[in-house]
């Protein structure tokens, strides 16, 4: 018989399975973030429940911290609060915190992958909703509400009916400047922010194959924006040469037995699948999204469908017209980092277009490191110095502008290019506007002072 | 234990929009509380700041048990807050032509009933005048509204945790044991790989 990846591994973990109620799935490992994790703390003392696996946990303070240097300061007292319950909390456990000040510190979707805590074939959840971002290891990872996460710490499973599976297929080799950014937003605006809905989302194809890991990433951290329960790539050798010599990767004889493992988690010939797409990527332009949610995106050299009519309220909201066209359209900010795109690689990409050049003096320029590990990293490489010589400050890591819920916000009737994965009303802050891009978009946006891409025809216009 | 849910009977608020994100229903700005509670009167707090009219500020559904929503209500973030606020403004129920996955888990988790209603139906229902009642019956799966008489599909787990009062985390910790066992013969599978040693 054969299977595909997403049921290979819940086979691998179902503990139990009882007419009319949802499977008993095991769960791996737990990450913890100090916005959904107190209330799940709380039911615990409450029923006098303890942690069932410390060491299956790991917690990070990454949501409503300040990224400024003084970032120790935090002048919030709502946040201050929430951030000591969840020191208090992962004392009082036993869970591991990577707190503010260590050198392991980072957005939770990028600390797991670089600690080498983040598998193939695992389970693994985090209340977070872009949590699939793990996939890119071939685990199945997804995101949870409170209670659940309760569930999960109390007794080290959950329920849950297994999912559909749809097989995304990209073929064709993506062009120069284009990127994973690229192709999620692509399949988004394909299928709908409810497309995925009920399905977790296994990418395949040669496109998916030539990706390195932080690309991987940044394609499955997006399938929650068309509704997925999930999304992930089956491992390959570029998935063991990032996880080889990772502080919590298995080591000698453990490694090779792993690795003998996690190369039979792939999609067995001829399997099941209760939906396919295929995306032929070969043509793809950079895109960019216009709206107020992530479906509402177009390649960087076309004008706002005329269809869009219906959507008056995004249109109101972000101040476009139908059959608009998004290049050349203003930007007053312009922002790299997030769980989507604030990995060492992105950076580079943003560096490399911003070395010796400065961004046009209209625009704020933060780029954010996704992690402790990527802002050192990018520091030893010299990248700071080129965002500064550029005009763009760089901060200290956390989430930062992805949402406005720490001193990091997008003002009132602002525009922002932004490498995260949302563009929500409000979501960088109250009456901001938002315009999803790859970090090559951004960071030419943020030199031109207007969303552009050199591979555009109208930026080939003002370079000839 | 919980208590079990068998019928919401009460006057709806018809908010007909799709793709009402986690977002809307509670901005992030509001979820820097340690508690389950402070959250229902920032609820759709952007709608209802933006518009003096707009249907939660109008006096005549003032106090509706049941939210009449659009097509994937509830997408984006895993916020349980979004529950949260919506219990906490007083509403008993939602009845929408599709909900987003992690939302319909969370409100699974605090019964909040969640009834997925054709498009058509939906409409029918927001035609309504705003002091008509609804009776929304969980075990029949039917929807009563004056004359009219609607039937709508629900996830026979998510009707059996509410008409039962079912406690998932009791049902879970039933069977500990068992969980258990599972975890520790996977520690000793070959390939399994050592969870980290608990030092960050
Ligand atoms: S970077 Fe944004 S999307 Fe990612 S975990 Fe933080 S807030 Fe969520």
């Amino acid at each position: 018989m054969s299977h595909n990846i997403v049921e290979k591994i819940w086979q691998q973990h179902v503990v139990q399975r009882q007419a009319g109620f949802p499977d008993v799935l095991a769960i791996d490992f737990a990450l913890l973030h100090e916005v959904t994790s107190a209330q799940a703390f709380a039911e615990l003392d409450r029923r006098g429940l303890p942690v069932h696996d410390p060491k299956r946990f790991l917690a990070t303070i990454d949501h409503s911290i300040p990224t400024r240097e003084d970032r120790h300061q935090v002048h919030d007292p709502q946040a201050l609060k929430q951030m000591t319950a969840l020191r208090e909390n992962c004392q009082q456990h036993g869970i591991a915190l990577c707190d503010v000040g260590s050198q392991k510190q980072g957005i939770v979707h990028v600390i797991g992958p670089e600690l080498g805590l983040t598998q193939p074939g695992m389970t693994l959840v985090c209340g977070d909703s872009h949590t699939a971002t793990h996939g890119a290891f071939g685990a199945l990872a997804f995101g949870i509400g409170t209670s659940t996460l309760a569930h999960v710490m109390a007794t080290g499973a959950l329920l849950m009916n297994p999912p559909r599976v749809m097989q995304v297929q990209f073929n064709g080799q993506l062009p120069q400047g284009v990127y994973a950014k690229d192709m999620i937003m692509h399949l988004i605006a394909q299928i709908g922010v409810d497309g995925g809905t009920g399905l977790v989302l296994e990418y395949t194809g040669q496109a998916v194959r030539d990706l390195s890991m932080e690309q991987r990433m940044t394609l499955c951290n997006m399938s929650i924006e068309c509704g997925a329960v999930a999304g992930l790539v089956a491992p390959d050798q570029t998935t063991f040469e990032y996880l080889q010599g990772r502080p919590h990767a298995p080591q000698g004889a453990e490694w090779d037995a792993a690795v003998k493992h996690w190369q039979t988690l792939v999609s067995d010939p001829g399997c099941r699948y209760d939906r396919s797409v295929t995306l032929d990527i070969g043509q793809l332009a950079p895109m960019v999204s216009w709206g107020t949610n992530p479906e509402q995106a177009i390649p960087i050299n076309q004008s706002i469908p005329h269809a869009a009519r219906d959507q008056a309220d995004a249109l109101n909201y972000v101040g476009m017209t139908v059959e608009q066209a998004v290049q050349g359209v203003p930007i007053d900010w312009a922002f790299v980092g997030s769980c989507t795109n604030g990995r060492i690689e992105d950076l580079r990409v943003v560096a490399d277009i911003l070395r010796h050049r400065v961004i046009d003096p209209r625009v704020t320029m933060y780029v954010v490191p996704g992690s402790e590990a990527v802002r050192q990293q990018a520091i030893d490489e010299g990248l700071d110095r080129i965002f500064q010589q550029a005009g763009a400050e760089f901060r200290q890591p956390g989430c930062s502008m992805c949402l406005g819920m720490n001193d990091d916000r997008v003002p009132v009737g602002a525009r922002c290019i932004s490498t995260t994965n949302r563009n929500f009303i409000g979501r960088q802050g109250t009456g901001s506007i938002t315009h999803l891009a790859s970090p090559a978009t951004v960071a030419h946006s943020a030199l031109a002072g207007y969303i552009t891409h050199p591979i555009s025809p109208m930026a080939q216009q003002e370079a000839s | 234990m919980k208590s079990a849910i068998k019928t919401v009977r009460g006057r709806s608020v018809p908010m007909l929009l799709d793709d009402i994100d986690t977002d809307i229903i509670i901005p992030a700005q509001y979820l820097t509380q340690t508690s389950k509670s402070g959250y229902g009167q920032h609820a759709f707090a952007r709608l209802r700041q933006a518009d003096p009219d707009f249907v939660l500020n109008q006096p005549a559904y003032q106090g509706a048990k049941v939210l009449l929503a659009g097509a994937n209500f509830g997408c984006g973030s895993s916020r349980e807050h979004a529950v949260w606020a919506i219990q906490e403004m007083g509403i008993e129920a939602v009845i929408a032509p599709s909900f987003a996955d992690i939302f319909s888990n969370n409100a699974q988790k605090n019964h909040l009933p969640l009834i997925t209603l054709s498009a058509a139906d939906c409409q029918r229902l927001a035609q309504l005048p705003p002091a008509q009642a609804i009776e929304i019956d969980l075990l029949r799966c039917t929807i009563a509204a004056g004359d009219a008489v609607m039937s709508f599909a629900i996830n026979p787990f998510f009707q059996h945790v509410l008409t039962a009062g079912i406690d998932e985390l009791d049902h879970l910790l039933a069977q500990q044991a068992a969980i258990q066992r599972f975890h520790a013969q996977q520690q000793r599978r070959q390939y399994f790989v050592r969870m980290p040693r608990g030092s960050a």
